[in-house]
Parts: C-alpha cells; structure tokens; sequence
C-alpha cells in the first residue's frame, strides 16, 4: 500500500513539473531578465509593504473637473485619474490613517483643457494650494510632517513647476507648498529645478487596449530601419526653429530627409502602430518637454527606442536599466546619428530586443484598467515603497513650521 | 537683466498662440523707462529689418554677443543670404547666443533658449552605412526567423515550364533570383518545351540550386489557349519527375514570367496537404492605354485576383476565378496579338501541395487525391490542379484565407521576331553588378490619397523620397536583374514594362 501511495505521489509532483515546464515552452521569444540596479524589482509586490490613505476631497477637486470634460480620460496626462481610480480600489489602501504610510491627495490639475485639448496650467497652482489648505485643517497629518509622508500626481509637462513653457517652469520653480512632498511626475531632467530629488518618475499614459488591437504577427520581419512620425518644426510657436525641441528635431529633419534607411515624416498614418512594429529602432526625441509617449510605444511594440534628449531621466530609472535596452544619443551628435546607430554591433541589437520583449517591461510602462500585476501603478507603488521607512526628521516637533505658505507668486496665493 | 527682458518681451510676441495669449499671470502691469527704452530700440530694428529685407535684430545679437567660438548655426529660409552651416567637428561646448546665465542650472550642460540646427556639411546617405544598416536587418530577420518562423522546414520544390525565346532570360532570371532567396532548400525542376538547350541550362546553371532539366518533345504552339494546356502537360511531367525520383517537400509552380513575394514561401510551409492562394492577374495591355478602365474603382481591388474564398469563420466556401467576360473579343489569340493575354479561369500557379502526395505508395495517402497514373496518355486539359482531387473542399486556404495576394501572374513577351542583342545582357550586367538591393520581385507600392510614398517588399522597405505620381517611371535593381516598371493605378502592383535579367 505504501509503495503505491510513494508511486501516486512521484507520479503527480513529475506530472506538476512536466505541466510547469509544458506552459513555459510557449511560443513566447526568449527573453532576458531585466535586472534594475536593485535587483529584479519589476516583479516585486507592493501589497503588504506599504498602506495608502486617499483624502476624500470635495468632487470639486477631482469628480466635477472630469465630468466638465471627459477628455482627460485619454489624453496622455490621465495618469492622474487612473492612479485615483487604482488607489480607491487597491489592497494598499486603507480607511485608518493612523496606520498609513503614505497619504494621496486626489486633485487632478492637469484636466483644464483647451479645445485642442491642450491642458492649461494657470489655475493648477491655485487649485493645488487649495487642496493643501483643505488637508492641512481638516487632518492632522499634513501638519505633522508639512507633507513629507505625503504624495502627489503631476503629471505635466515641467511636474510642479506648473507652466508648459520651460523657462516660465524655471522661474516658478515647484510649487513652495510641495518642498517636501514625494511627486509622481513624467518629467525628469538631470540637474532640473522642476525635479526634485526623491521623485518618482512614470511613463506617460497610453491607452493599452488601442495599442493591443494593432499588434501584428511577430513573424513579420522588421524591414524598416529607423522610424519617426511626429513634428521636426513647431510652426506655430517657434517659426524658425531652434527653439523647440533645442533644435534637436530639425537637425534630425535636416539631416537625414534624403536618407532612404529614416522613415521619417510627419504624416499621420493608420498604420502608425504596425510601422512600429516593423522597425528595428524608433527614434524617441524630446519636444517641446523631454519625455514623450513614443517611448511607451516603442517598449510596447518591441522596437529600440533611440532617446535624443540630454539628461533625461526615464520612467522607473531604478528600476529599469534603460542603457541597456534603449540608445542614447546626446543632441549634439545627431547629425552622425545614422553612424551612430549603423556601428552597433548586431548581438548588442539582438539582446536589446530580447530585454524588450520582456513581458514584465511592457507591462511595467502601462497604465491597464483594470490593474494588473507589474504595471506602471505598481512600479509607482514600489517606488513608495522603497522609500520606507520614513527618516525620523519627517517626523516635524509639534509646533515647528518649515514651509512658507506665502511663498511664490502673488498670483498663486488667490483661492480657487 | 535686462538680457533676459528683451528675451522676454521677444519670445511674448513670437509665441502667437492660443496658449501664449492666455498667459497673463504673472504679467507685471505698467512700462519702465528700461521697457520703453527696449520697446523703442525693438521697432527701430524693426523697420531697419523690413527696408533691409532680413533679421537685423539676429545679426546685432550675433555680433554683439555671442562668444569667440566659430559656432554658426544653419537657419531654415534663407533669411540671411548665405546659409552658414555649422561644423559637426567642434569639441568645444556648444551655442550659443540667446542663452541667458541666469537660466543655466548649476551642474547641468542643457541649456535653455534658442539652439542652433547642426547640419554636417554632407548630409546625404553614406553607401557603407547603407549596407551595415542592411546587414544588421538582414540578422535582425534571421533571428526572427530563427524564433518565430517555421520550426521544421520543408523543400520546396519548384517547378517551372519554359521556352526558348526573347524575354526567357528576363524572366527566368527573376524566378531564379526569388528562389536564390528562399531561405529554404529548393528544387528546381524545368521543364522545357522543345528539347533541354543550352541557353536554358546556361541561364540555370547560375543559380547554384539543385536543378532537374528535362526536355518536353513538343513545340510551344501559337496560340495561347493551346500553350495554356502545354504548359499543363509540362507540369504533370515535372509531377511524374516528383513521384519517380520520390522528392520530398512542398511543391509549388513558380512560372517563368510569374513574379512571386518571399512571404509566398514562408507562407506555403505551413501547407499540410494541398493549399491555396491568392494570385493577383496583371493583365497588361498591350500597348494602348487600356488602364483607364481601372480607375473608376476604387472599393474593389482594381485588378483581378484568383483564389480561394473564405466566409466569416476563415472556411473555403468556394472560388474566386477569372472572369473573362470583359475582355471577351479583346484577349490576345495568337502569341504575336497586342491585345491582353488572359490567363485560365484558376492557375496552376495559385495551388501549393504536399509532395507526398504523388508518391506510388504511400499508406496514408488521402483518399480525396486520384493517382497520377490515372492520367498517363489521357489527352484531356487538365486545367488545374483541382482536377487531380475526389473533394475540392480539402483545400486549405493560405494568406490569411486569401486576403493577402502573395504572387502575381503576368504574360509579357517580346515579338517572336525580335533579337535581343546578347552583348546588351552583358553590359547591362556589368552595369549593376554592385547594386545590392534585395530583389523587388514582388512590390507593393505604398501610397497615401494617390500619392506614392515608397515600395516595399515583404522583407525589405525602400522609399521613395520626392513623392511620385501614377505613370512615373520606377527602376528597381535586385542582386542581379535590374527592372524598370510604371506606376501604376493599382494599390499593390506596379506594371512591369521591361526587365532586364543581368548575368551574372
């Protein structure tokens, strides 16, 4: 009897190993292990390493600004919305701030659009200091450590300098209210005023059904070399160029019109995500702000990014090894950007696809509804994470005041 | 500073957008002396500039303030009148002029203003580059391949019906040239009417293939119903080749003037028994402009395409066939005719199968297949290959069950009585001997609103950069056949002329 039971029981864990080993073999392509500086982090699970408070602000702030204009759902800000969305319905969450790690405060500031659907930062200062003052007398806890437990979505072009034009952002500066809060934001630039240490930076949303529906066969060989749609002159702000994108963009234009190997244009073509997926790099410049969704497209679509933006910092940086995976071209050599991208060796190409294709990349620059395990919400989640426990000089002595509440200019001090 | 006002009050008049109207926070209200002062010395410049015809406020900041470096910036529109282009070889920091210090960052080399465009001084492609960036396609398709391509590969086996004449060299080149390319084992098997010559077996023998050349002991008739039905019988003799020398693979009909896509073969391996694909008619005109019927329709492919057809659930329900009910009265009867060549109402070339098939004995054999013997000495026309089948419902479909037309059937031939001077052939492929492309034997032409931006292949892409119209002329060049062909109304073809197959 014995015998049998040992028998019955070799048979099911050689049956549970062949099963495991039957899954892995899909057709999937091999893929690398992305290892961020820290390790495998992607796939960590923030879940029980940290508890999140959301403030119940008035719908003013977040419900009556969306309602006015839906468009915010889409436009590539709405990192703002979903991650409200998320956090009200994630395990992180709790109703008991005493025990919260991190408090979130839903106010969407980038949801005043024009009818470009251009969102307008004028009123965000405003709107956020009001939001502020809100917490900071109705709880106790923004006081206690003048928001340095506290995080914020800002998902614009300058984060919290709040103004879409860079030297304006400069003179601004982030917001005097946030000195001490953690900022979640898309802008990163080394050496910036507008990105303050210890922030988080995240992809640009991109609607992640739209950019499934338009997945092609893997087999169809990538034919294309370089590939880029997208302004190389901004003609309505900047007629002779120079300025936007530092000029970076019309060297690209200039350069390389003629060249048979860029297939570059400003045309907006339907097939824009299967062109992608017929290209081996695509090129990821900076506008009028350093970041932009094309590197969201290029990880999901399996294609190089190749980044033109000088001290750019990418989403999730210590978590992701962008060096490895993407290339970095300064601004000052695109003209021999064609050189450049012809002298890397074909292994170093093949590896960089194969980190590519890494489902937990993919997965990890987007924002899917419902959320989804190593997605951006979760990286976001990590990122917090790793920044605790927090230092005791959070912790503020009970009457001490570090920020200046009537710093800035005259009129951000308005009420909204 | 007042650098950074002037900058100021520049950059609020420039920006003349919807935002930038808009922006009035932060706005002081009321005018210094230094603001009238900069305000005046603003519009002087100003009407210097419009009696001048250019920037005069450009070249006083130029002069006034930039730094002893040779940095010049090459400017869009030719405002100043000689372009000046700046040097790609500076190691010194760059630009530049309307920087204003109090904007640098510390630590940060990202400066903030008006930057420079950098053209190098030759900005047009460099051949070496070209070719690395090719190679590094060229591998990155292999590993593709290698990763989600077929796992096992079958042979193809090819087969061909020609004849001595005029064009065969143009032609067969290019069949020989897509075959060089498969990246599968080929088969070759040619079939000639005639007798085996040695024009036929020189032109072949470059192809370094495994050919099987057999001679077939009848003339090519005159009229093209009766070549038709040869061609047939030269294909059942290649087929009874395939069960006597018991060859294994995927055979396919690769007609000499047939032009065939290299997803063609990577699509046919997944036949299991006998499949179908789309085959798109070029039906050339002959020499009027008997295009004009094609542009009218825009919703249906304006070109005939035989083959399989699918319901909703990607079944065979039946068959796209030729309709030659147009040009009936204007097809070409005898070879010499300058009217349209029509081809039968499904071609052999459109039908793919297993070669296991047509083996003697083999124990699962399909019962829905008759045996070859069956038509040894029967004299009838075998029109295509369904004839050999008990169940034509068996046909698997291939190409996305049809949609995508993956080869082209065309009939061009020269005069009989026209000599193409032999000595040409050699030049011409002295010539191109260095042109490097990937063969474009299949094209599809890519085009937005009518205006042609570029061909490309299954696997290779070449653009078009000054975009082309209907009725411009193309030259391609592959490896070694160099093609010349119209543009024409067709979203998916381009009309082939002329080809010229090089030596070689």
């Amino acid at each position: 009897m014995d015998f049998w039971k040992v028998g019955l029981l070799c048979l099911l864990w050689a049956a549970s190993v062949l099963a495991i080993g039957a899954v892995e073999l899909g057709r999937h392509q091999p893929t690398e292990r992305i290892s961020g500086s820290a390790g495998d982090v992607l796939e960590d699970d923030p879940v029980g390493r940290l508890k999140v408070f959301v403030y119940e602000l008035p719908s003013k702030y977040n419900k009556k600004i969306l309602q006015k204009d839906p468009r915010c759902l889409t436009h590539m800000f709405a990192a703002e919305i979903f991650m409200h969305r998320f956090l009200l319905s994630s395990p992180v969450r709790t109703l008991n701030p005493e025990e919260a790690d991190w408090f979130y405060t839903p106010v969407y500031t980038t949801c005043d659009l024009t009818p470009n659907g251009l969102p307008l930062p004028f009123k965000s200062p405003r709107m956020m200091r009001s939001a502020i003052q809100l917490i900071s007398s109705n709880w106790p806890y923004w006081n206690r450590t003048e928001g340095a437990d506290h995080f914020f979505v800002t998902p614009h072009d300058f984060g919290a300098c709040f103004h879409y034009q860079e030297e304006k952002a400069i003179e601004r500066g982030i917001l005097p209210l946030l000195q001490r809060a953690t900022l979640v934001q898309t802008f990163g630039q080394r050496n910036h005023v507008c990105l303050k240490e210890g922030s988080i930076t995240i992809p640009p949303y991109a609607p992640p059904q739209k950019m499934h529906a338009h997945l092609i066969p893997e087999k169809t060989p990538r034919s294309i070399f370089v590939y880029f749609r997208g302004l190389f002159y901004d003609v309505g702000n900047d007629p002779e160029g120079g300025y936007y994108a530092r000029g970076a963009r019309a060297a690209v234009w200039e350069n390389f019109k003629d060249n048979p190997l860029f297939d570059i244009s400003t045309e907006h073509p339907t097939t824009y995500y299967e062109d992608m997926q017929r290209a081996v790099f695509c090129l990821c410049p900076l506008g009028w702000a350093p970041w932009s969704p094309r590197l969201v497209e290029a990880v999901i679509f399996g294609c190089i990014p190749v980044i033109i933006a000088d001290d750019i910092v990418l989403p999730f940086a210590d978590a992701i090894p962008w060096e490895e995976i993407g290339v970095f071209v300064d601004e000052k050599d695109v003209p021999q950007l064609d050189t450049i991208l012809t002298s890397i060796p074909p292994e170093v190409i093949l590896r960089k696809q194969r980190l590519l294709a890494n489902p937990s990349m993919k997965q990890a620059m987007l924002f899917p509804q419902p959320a989804q395990p190593g997605d951006a919400f979760h990286q976001v989640l990590n990122g917090l994470a790793r920044k605790l426990p927090h230092d005791r000089r959070v912790f503020l002595k009970p009457g001490e005041k570090v920020l200046n509440w009537t710093a800035g200019p005259v009129g951000d001090l308005k009420p909204w | 500073m007042k650098l950074s006002a002037w900058q100021q009050s520049y950059l609020n008049r420039r920006s003349n957008s919807f935002r930038g109207q808009l922006d009035t926070s932060g706005e002081s209200a009321g005018m210094s002396p230094l603001t009238t002062f900069w305000f005046l010395l603003h519009s002087a410049f100003c009407l210097i500039s419009v009696v001048l015809g250019f920037r005069f406020s450009r070249l006083v900041f130029l002069f006034f303030f930039s730094a002893a470096s040779t940095n010049f910036s090459a400017f869009r529109g030719g405002e100043i009148s000689a372009p000046l282009v700046m040097h790609s070889s500076l190691a010194t920091n760059p630009i530049k002029t309307i920087a204003s210090p109090a904007n640098q960052t510390g630590g940060s080399r990202v400066l903030v203003g008006r930057h420079g465009i950098r053209v190098r001084p030759w900005p047009h492609p460099n051949p070496e580059e070209v070719m690395k960036a090719h190679r590094i396609i060229e591998r990155v398709q292999r590993e593709q391949r290698a990763l989600f391509g077929v796992k096992k590969a079958k042979t193809i086996v090819a087969v061909t019906p020609t004849h001595v004449r005029t064009f065969q060299k143009l032609h067969l080149s290019g069949v020989m040239h897509s075959l060089m390319l498969v990246p599968y084992d080929v088969i070759w098997i040619v079939v000639e009417a005639g007798r085996v010559t040695n024009e036929t077996a020189s032109i072949i023998a470059k192809s370094g293939l495994r050919t099987i050349h057999v001679g077939f002991n009848h003339r090519m008739p005159i009229s093209w119903d009766d070549r038709h039905k040869l061609e047939a019988q030269m294909r059942l003799r290649a087929l009874r080749i395939v069960r006597k020398e018991r060859l294994d693979g995927i055979v396919m009909f690769a007609d000499d003037s047939n032009m065939h896509s290299m997803e063609l073969f990577d699509e046919i391996q997944s036949v299991k028994w006998i499949g179908a694909v789309s085959v798109g008619i070029l039906v050339h005109s002959g020499g009027t402009e008997e295009s004009s019927s094609f542009q009218g329709e825009e919703e249906t492919p304006p070109f005939p395409v035989q083959g399989p057809a699918c319901n909703a659930t990607n079944n065979l329900v039946g068959w796209h066939t030729f309709n030659s009910l147009r040009y009936a009265g204007k097809s070409a009867v005898y070879i010499d005719d300058p009217a349209p060549v029509l081809p039968r109402k499904l071609e052999w070339a459109g039908f793919v199968f297993n070669s296991r098939l047509l083996w003697r004995d083999l124990d699962d054999r399909p019962q829905w297949i008759k045996d070859l013997e069956v038509l040894d000495g029967v004299d009838e026309d075998i029109e295509s290959p369904l004839s050999l089948l008990r169940d034509t419902s068996v046909v698997e479909p291939l190409g996305s069950c049809g949609r995508h037309v993956l080869l082209w059937w065309l009939r061009v031939e020269a005069r009989t009585d026209s000599k193409f001077p032999a000595r040409l052939l050699e030049l011409m492929s002295r010539l191109f001997k260095h042109c490097t492309m990937d063969p474009l034997v299949l094209w599809r032409v890519v085009h937005k609103d009518g205006v042609w931006l570029g061909i490309e292949t299954y696997n290779t892409s070449y653009l078009l950069k000054p975009e082309m119209d209907t009725g411009f002329w193309v030259m391609v060049w592959s490896r070694s056949s160099f093609g010349l062909g119209k543009l024409d109304g067709m979203e998916g073809g381009v009309v082939v002329y002329f080809m010229v197959a090089l030596g070689d």
